[in-house]
């Protein structure tokens, strides 16, 4: 984006965005109120499909307010790489690591717990 | 050999100098690479929370049993409906932070006043409302039973649905008063003690058959917690310790401690961010009425708070999702 377009207004880009963090926001809050059985008792990759979803929307959500909102768009190739790429492979790091470490926790603990009384 | 001095300081070393490689000014790149550490602590926090939910997986509560409040509508049953909301006001202030932003670029100082101040409103209601949520996990909504090893006893109606110790229990007139310091010796004094006693709790389910007690594991089939039958609910409530109302640091009422420890820490943390960038957000505010910026020439401060909050609500995108939704 040259200099000379950053003076044109962004407006209509601004209230498109929003719309779109809406939609996904309301459709999150139908599915999780409702919880489709299909979805929500139902296990894809480890976890619910209702689950990955929620994911994957939020990604979408953080995408788009990094993107527009923040306007990773507009910066250099360098600064946006030094900065999502960086917080990308670490959270994905230390997610992977605690999630698998936290679920062996459980097959170990999970047995030894008492539920009859 | 050649050697870099730099021949020509001309006052804009302290900027970062006169080269720019990544394209932004020092400000706005420092502000990005706080922004990147910033996202790693709350990923070490949320990880952190992950690491527990993975662990106790199959008993960590509910989230839409134990955020069912809204403003106004009392004792109806609204999962989520209020966070949905306070989503929808710290997204919205995003946009007007980001119409503040855009106003920026055209120097235009009228409207950028206008969406700043829009924008501190937006992040007030949301603290607001974030204390307003803290109010009703505190206080609790059915109040439990604490057995000897830490496990939370709920009580459900004959349909499973869960019911508040109000609706059955019956005071039994005991004599036991909360310790203060102007009763007995001055030093000493206990929490406030809980509205029933674990006795009058436990008489007047014995004399109840229609309601029963459900335990914090879950089913996977049904992902609904387990629910005991009267006949054999005393084997339980044989092993109680104590009434639990609300959730605080040591105790809640719906399930797992870590539960309320990690809700009272995350959501604390953010709403911290949250107060740090209003008051920020103030500041620039007064600074773009006195004509700060126009006078500078250019509207880039607004644009570095602007990503510092833009960032905030990121966060929050983030914690809704795993507090709320998963």
């Amino acid at each position: 984006m040259t200099h000379a377009q950053e003076h044109t207004s962004h407006t209509k880009l601004i209230w498109k965005v929003f719309a779109i963090l809406s939609v996904i926001t309301i459709a999150e809050v139908a599915l999780g109120i409702t919880k489709p059985d299909a979805l929500y008792l139902t296990k894809i990759l480890g976890t619910s499909p209702l689950n990955i979803i929620f994911l994957v929307l939020t990604i979408v959500k953080a995408y788009y307010i990094t993107w527009f909102f923040m306007h990773m768009a507009d910066e250099k190739k360098s600064l946006r790489r030094a900065v999502v790429w960086t917080s990308v492979f670490l959270i994905i790091f230390l997610a992977t690591l605690l999630l698998i470490e936290g679920s062996y926790i459980n097959d170990v603990l999970g047995p030894l717990t008492k539920w009859n009384y | 050999m050649e050697v870099t001095i730099p021949t020509e300081n001309n006052g804009t070393s302290w900027k970062g100098g006169n080269e720019k490689p990544l394209g932004a000014s020092y400000g706005k790149m420092m502000m990005w690479f706080f922004i990147l550490s910033d996202a790693l602590t709350f990923s070490g926090f949320l990880g952190a929370y992950g690491l527990m939910r993975f662990k106790f997986h199959d008993s960590w509560p509910i989230a839409d049993e134990v955020f069912t409040h809204f403003p106004f509508l009392h004792g109806f049953h609204a999962p989520m409906y209020y966070v949905a909301l306070m989503t929808f006001i710290l997204i919205f202030s995003s946009v007007t932070m980001v119409l503040a932003v855009d106003a920026g670029h055209q120097m235009n100082k009228k409207k950028v006043t206008f969406y700043m101040l829009l924008t501190i409103l937006g992040g007030a209601i949301f603290l607001g409302s974030q204390a307003w949520e803290w109010k009703n996990f505190i206080n609790g909504t059915y109040g439990a039973v604490k057995l000897n090893d830490g496990k939370i006893i709920q009580f459900v109606d004959a349909t499973g649905e869960q019911i508040s110790l109000e609706s059955f229990v019956k005071p039994l007139h005991s004599e036991r008063t909360q310790l203060t310091r102007n009763k007995g010796v001055w030093f000493m004094k206990e929490a406030e003690l809980p509205p029933f006693t674990l006795n009058e709790v436990v008489e007047s389910f014995k004399a109840n058959p229609a309601i029963s007690i459900r335990t914090e594991l879950i089913s996977p089939e049904t992902k609904a917690k387990t629910i005991i039958p009267h006949s054999e609910a005393m084997g339980f409530l044989n092993e109680a310790k104590s009434v639990v109302m609300g959730a605080n640091l040591r105790e809640n009422e719906y399930g797992k401690t870590l539960f309320a420890n990690f809700f009272f820490f995350i959501t604390g943390f953010h709403g911290f961010h949250v107060l740090s960038g209003v008051i920020i957000n103030i500041i620039i505010f007064f600074n773009v009425i006195i004509g700060t910026y126009e006078r500078r020439g250019h509207y880039e401060m607004v644009e570095k708070v602007g990503l510092y909050w833009h960032f905030v609500d990121l966060v929050w995108v983030f914690v809704f999702t795993f507090f709320y939704l998963v």
